[in-house]
């Protein structure tokens, strides 16, 4: 079955399904997922009757005047978004079977436009992880390779669209945990401009990075996912204050004329030739369709991993703070104050989250902090100051890889350090909040591999003007 | 710079997660692993530079000084781990150990 | 050993001012004391994953008042940054508040004047916006302490000093001064009781006429102002005694005990406090533009030292009376209701420090709920001033005011007060006196004048209080004529 989620919905109004047919094919998928010898261990959660119950209430809205984007919609929800009928555990032990007592903007908003709420998925402790291999509730696989890693930390919500279960997920990213596991799996995924998704409901990782970002299987699934969980949220001091454009209207918007800028550091020699041939046969069918394609430089794009692993880390220390068994999650008992602390965060939290706390607290220690943490901050702005000046020369988008290499084995990379350069490509949009996203653009050894739009700061539409063209170009899906 | 043993036991106390000899041992060398990839920065000029705080931000919005609050669909009973009289309980602590000032 | 007289005290204080706002500082949550434990609690200060601060406008009003009053320079740009460590009472194992670029800077407090008449004057280094903890109960339940976080989140403004006091009085100086500013501008209820001011103090000892300052310790757990002072001097005598003993001073929290007097050093272990501050991401910097700080500026009420003056200039009131009734703002409003309507302010400066302060003192009201309103008041001393009632009668009638709450007139004629100045009534009496004293009438009229007041006495006697006594005087010469 390949509809996306418009078909879905255009089903619902036009009286073919109802958004219980829907949930009942999309648990149906989602059995199929987790049965067998390798099952794909997708979701923490999925209460089955919750999402019939939910469906069976979208009934009353399908003959409202104005139906919304996402009626009838299944939508599978990364396990760090506040939901209230679900527990939300970011994969980790000291929040096992926590239930949020309020909702995320983003899941009220959803709601809104109809969505039937479909999950939670799995995905690294906290974000932190390129793989989904560091969950309490074990690995998920790639559901193109099982023997795979789908990518994370959203790998749960990608593989959840990439197996077909459901047409959008929500995930969120740090620094590129959509963006990486949609191209390991074969999907769309974007994040938005900083500030333009609230954060308010989402567990935070490092605030100043962290962002709720789209899965779909089409560009227009992602693009109306996005536009649903859009918008300015009083509860979020982050959020912009800006109206938002219905970000589907840009597939009919063609490229001509556009300037897309090819970032030279994003192609070094290293990398892998087949992976920049994708790119650059991606850029080629843009400029077939009357896009101008421009050699462009960020200087200090190799800056951007130990940038990044210093701001991350340190925020993440102060994040977690909180998890300290007083009241909620996770209690050890232990003799005295400190020592119950002690025991619930060492048994509550696993290695690399573990390892990232205390790489944080380092940084921003006493004799510290100015050569680590004030450095870092420095060396962001000047990373941010690359994407503007490139924008400012009237460059549109820029088009890289997403990733180094496709979707390694399961187990395969044990440094932690390797491990970070996954995502050597995706942080840089993050230390800048500016918008990017990536879609399919080929495959290598018959896995996917992923090509990365990024645009200037809220200019999505213009972003996906180029990505609604290249998935035409590419896959002759039509609009 | 590098991490020894002793930085990783004291790190570890500040932020309350227990850690045996053999961790800190470990946790000393992936720390000075990963540490030794962030050298790069301390040779880049920054000299004049902005830290980069509230990218993007057009100031710090406030709100009416009102009420009501953010509800809580369940009560705190609903997810406290240890609870009594409408009191979150915690091990007994001497007042003034180890407190911070407001 | 040498003698503490050899050696001077090097003070700075940090006060922390909780701001007189509905809710709390970034969050909706009443900030009211009183509540039922973690009643006034929501996922924002309760902590709870994936909440999110914003930030209060009207702590920000408060805070800015606040820094204006004390002569501080408010910066345009000001940044929350967080202060990590773990306490069951902080429930994000961090306090929002500010730290390198906090809300103003560089103001003073002048604290009383030198014999040579100049000014002393304490720095105040900065006023900084925070959130304040919850509350740790110790005592409640056996082998567990008990959180209540309605408190957790009330928005602070913590002021810190200079060293610049040298005496426990003057700390209790600033302290005096400080809390009559943040009354004046309405910043907060400034109470130590409920905790509304709370304060530490620093302390260090030098030989006098040294320039470089000693080794400091911070006075922790100082309930009340005089309680500051004390613990000042306990602590000044044990550093002396270190020193010259030969020891050297720990720089170290000390925690005063206000029964037994003393100071002992407190459990928590230096050096295990690292707070790794850094910018609060989740709130972008603030920014305040210039004309709001100068509108807040503006709007600023009068404050002590210009008001001392006015009631110089303008009611030519000495500098006893002025010192009296402008230390609360509430007393000050009161007197000047009094004064305007009734004409004579040095008559109601009286009145009010005298009779009213007495009064309020004796049955603990404040001056909001006192019942003399001070109309009522004005209206008392026209009718006293206008011999309606005598000085006696109108004690008389302050009193049945200040239980009843009705006006004077009203009391004077239901209690027969008024003062009578008719002829034929005085001359009444007056003949009733000398017909029951006809002896002392002899003597009298034989000129033995100091019987006068005897005749008088017997005459405002049998008018109840009532006779105007200048008038009776006059119809008694007439009388036996002398
Ligand atoms: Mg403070
Ligand atoms: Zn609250």
């Amino acid at each position: 079955m390949s509809a996306s989620a418009r078909e879905l919905r255009d089903a619902i109004i036009g009286g073919q399904a109802s958004a219980r047919s829907h949930v009942e094919e999309a648990l149906a998928v989602a059995r199929g997922a987790e049965s067998g010898t390798r099952p794909l261990n997708i979701f923490i959660t999925l209460p089955a009757d919750d999402a019939r119950c939910d469906a069976d209430e979208i009934v009353e809205h399908t003959n409202d005047t104005e139906p919304g984007l996402l009626l009838g919609v299944p939508v599978a929800i990364k396990d760090n978004i506040a939901t209230l009928s679900m527990p939300t555990t970011c994969g980790s032990r000291i929040l096992d079977g926590y239930i949020s007592p309020y909702e995320a903007t983003a899941i009220t908003k959803l709601r809104a436009a109809g969505a039937v709420l479909f999950g939670k998925t799995n995905m690294d402790e906290f974000g932190m992880g390129s793989s989904t291999e560091h969950s309490a509730f074990g690995p998920t696989r790639n559901p193109n390779a099982p023997d795979r890693v789908p990518g994370g930390s959203s790998g749960g919500s990608a593989a959840a669209v990439a197996a077909g279960i459901v047409r959008i997920a929500l995930g969120s990213e740090t620094g590129g945990s959509v963006r990486q596991p949609a191209a390991f799996c074969g999907v769309v995924g974007v994040k938005p401009t900083y500030g333009r998704v609230s954060r308010f409901g989402l567990v935070a990782f490092a605030s100043s990075l962290d962002h709720i970002g789209v899965f779909g299987r089409t560009v227009d699934d992602a693009a109306r996912g996005l536009t649903a969980i859009s918008g300015f949220d009083k509860r979020d001091s982050t959020s912009a204050e800006l109206r938002v454009p219905t970000f589907i209207d840009s597939a009919s918007e063609s490229v001509k004329g556009m300037v897309i800028g090819r970032p030279r550091e994003y192609f070094p020699e290293s990398l892998n030739p087949r992976i920049t041939a994708a790119c650059d046969a991606a850029l080629e069918r843009l400029r077939e369709q009357g896009a101008e394609i421009r050699d462009v430089s960020l200087p200090h794009t190799s800056l951007a991993i130990p940038t990044y692993y210093i701001i991350a880390p340190a925020e993440a220390s102060s994040n977690l703070a909180r998890f300290d068994g007083v009241r909620y999650g996770l209690r050890m008992q232990g003799d005295g104050l400190r020592a119950m602390y002690e025991a619930t965060r060492s048994h509550g939290f696993g290695a690399e989250v573990t390892r990232r706390i205390l790489l944080g607290t380092y940084v921003l220690s006493a004799g510290y902090y100015d050569a680590y943490y004030r450095k870092a901050q420095q060396v962001r702005s000047l990373i941010a100051r690359d994407f503007s000046k490139v924008f400012a020369s009237g460059v549109d988008v820029l088009l890289t890889p997403t990733t180094p290499s496709p979707a390694f084995g399961i187990g395969a990379i044990s440094d932690p350090y390797e491990m970070y350069l996954a995502d050597i490509f995706t942080v840089t949009a993050n230390l800048a909040g500016v918008p990017a996203m990536s879609q399919p653009i080929g495959t290598v050894d018959g896995l996917p591999i992923g090509g990365q739009l990024i645009a200037a700061h809220f200019e999505e539409a213009k972003m996906f003007r180029a990505a609604f063209a290249l998935e035409r170009a590419l896959h002759g899906v039509d609009q | 710079m590098s991490v020894s043993i002793d930085d990783v036991r004291h790190i570890a106390s500040l932020a309350r997660v227990g850690v045996n000899d053999e961790q800190a041992a470990q946790l000393t060398s992936e720390l000075n692993g990963i540490l030794q990839h962030m050298d790069v920065l301390s040779r880049v000029n920054t000299d004049g530079v902005e830290e980069a705080i509230g990218v993007g931000a057009r100031g710090l919005p406030a709100r009416a000084d009102h009420g009501p609050p953010i509800a809580l669909e369940r009560s705190t009973d609903a997810f406290a781990p240890s609870i009594r009289d409408g009191f979150f309980l915690v091990p007994r602590l001497a007042s003034h150990e180890s407190s911070g000032e407001a | 050993m040498s003698a503490t007289s050899d050696w001077e005290m090097v003070v700075g204080l940090e006060v922390h001012v909780q701001l007189r706002t509905r809710t709390k500082a970034f969050c909706s949550c009443s900030a009211e004391f009183g509540a039922p434990p973690n009643v006034n609690t929501c996922p924002v200060c309760l902590a709870l994953p994936g909440a999110l601060p914003v930030l209060n406008a009207k702590a920000v009003e408060l805070a800015t008042r606040a820094a204006l009053a004390l002569d501080c320079t408010v910066n345009p740009v000001s940044v929350f940054a967080r202060k990590n460590y773990f306490y069951p009472d902080l429930p994000k194992g961090y306090q929002i508040s500010q730290f390198d670029k906090p809300l103003a800077t560089g103001g003073h407090i002048d604290i009383g004047t030198r014999s040579d008449g100049a000014s002393i004057r304490i720095g105040v280094t900065r006023v900084h916006m925070e959130e304040d903890a919850g509350k740790s109960v110790h005592d409640r339940f056996d082998r567990v302490s008990a959180i209540d976080l309605n408190r957790s989140g009330v928005p602070l403004v913590e002021i810190v000093s200079e060293p610049d006091m040298r005496s426990a009085e003057q700390a209790g100086a600033y302290l005096r001064v400080l809390k009559q500013l943040l009354e004046y501008t309405d910043v907060s209820d400034v109470s130590m009781e409920e905790g509304s001011l709370r304060v530490d103090a620093n302390i260090s000892i030098r030989r006098r006429g040294e320039t470089a300052l000693g080794t400091k310790t911070e006075l922790k757990n100082l309930n009340s102002f005089s309680g500051v002072e004390r613990a000042l001097k306990v602590e000044f005598a044990r550093q002396v005694a270190v020193v010259s003993g030969g020891g050297s001073i720990q720089q170290q929290t000390m925690m005063w005990d206000e029964r037994a007097e003393e100071v002992r050093p407190s459990r928590t272990k230096e050096g295990s406090h690292d707070y790794r501050y850094f910018p609060e991401p989740d709130l972008p910097p603030l920014v305040l533009a210039v004309d709001w700080i100068d509108h807040v500026r503006e709007e600023l009420p009068e404050l002590p030292v210009a008001r001392s003056q006015r009631y110089a200039d303008e009611y030519q009131l000495n500098e006893y009376d002025r010192e009296v009734l402008t230390a609360s703002p509430h007393i000050a409003d009161y007197f000047e209701a009094v004064a305007r309507p009734h004409g004579d302010a040095k008559n109601a400066a009286n009145w009010v420090m005298g009779e009213v302060l007495a009064r309020l003192k004796a049955t603990k009201e404040t001056i909001g709920t006192f019942r003399v309103r001070p109309a009522d008041l004005a209206q008392l001393l026209d009718l006293v001033r206008d011999g309606v009632v005598s000085h006696t009668a109108g004690k008389q009638i302050f009193a049945r005011m200040s239980e009843t709450g009705d006006p004077p007139a009203q009391i004077a004629e239901r209690d027969g007060l008024l003062q009578v100045g008719d002829d034929a009534q005085l001359i009444g009496w007056l003949d009733e006196v000398i017909a029951e004293m006809p002896d002392e009438a002899a003597r009298l009229r034989a000129g033995e004048k100091r019987l006068t007041g005897v005749l008088i006495g017997a005459a405002m006697r049998k008018s109840g209080g009532r006779a105007d006594p200048r008038k009776l005087n006059q119809l008694l010469n007439a009388r036996l004529g002398s």
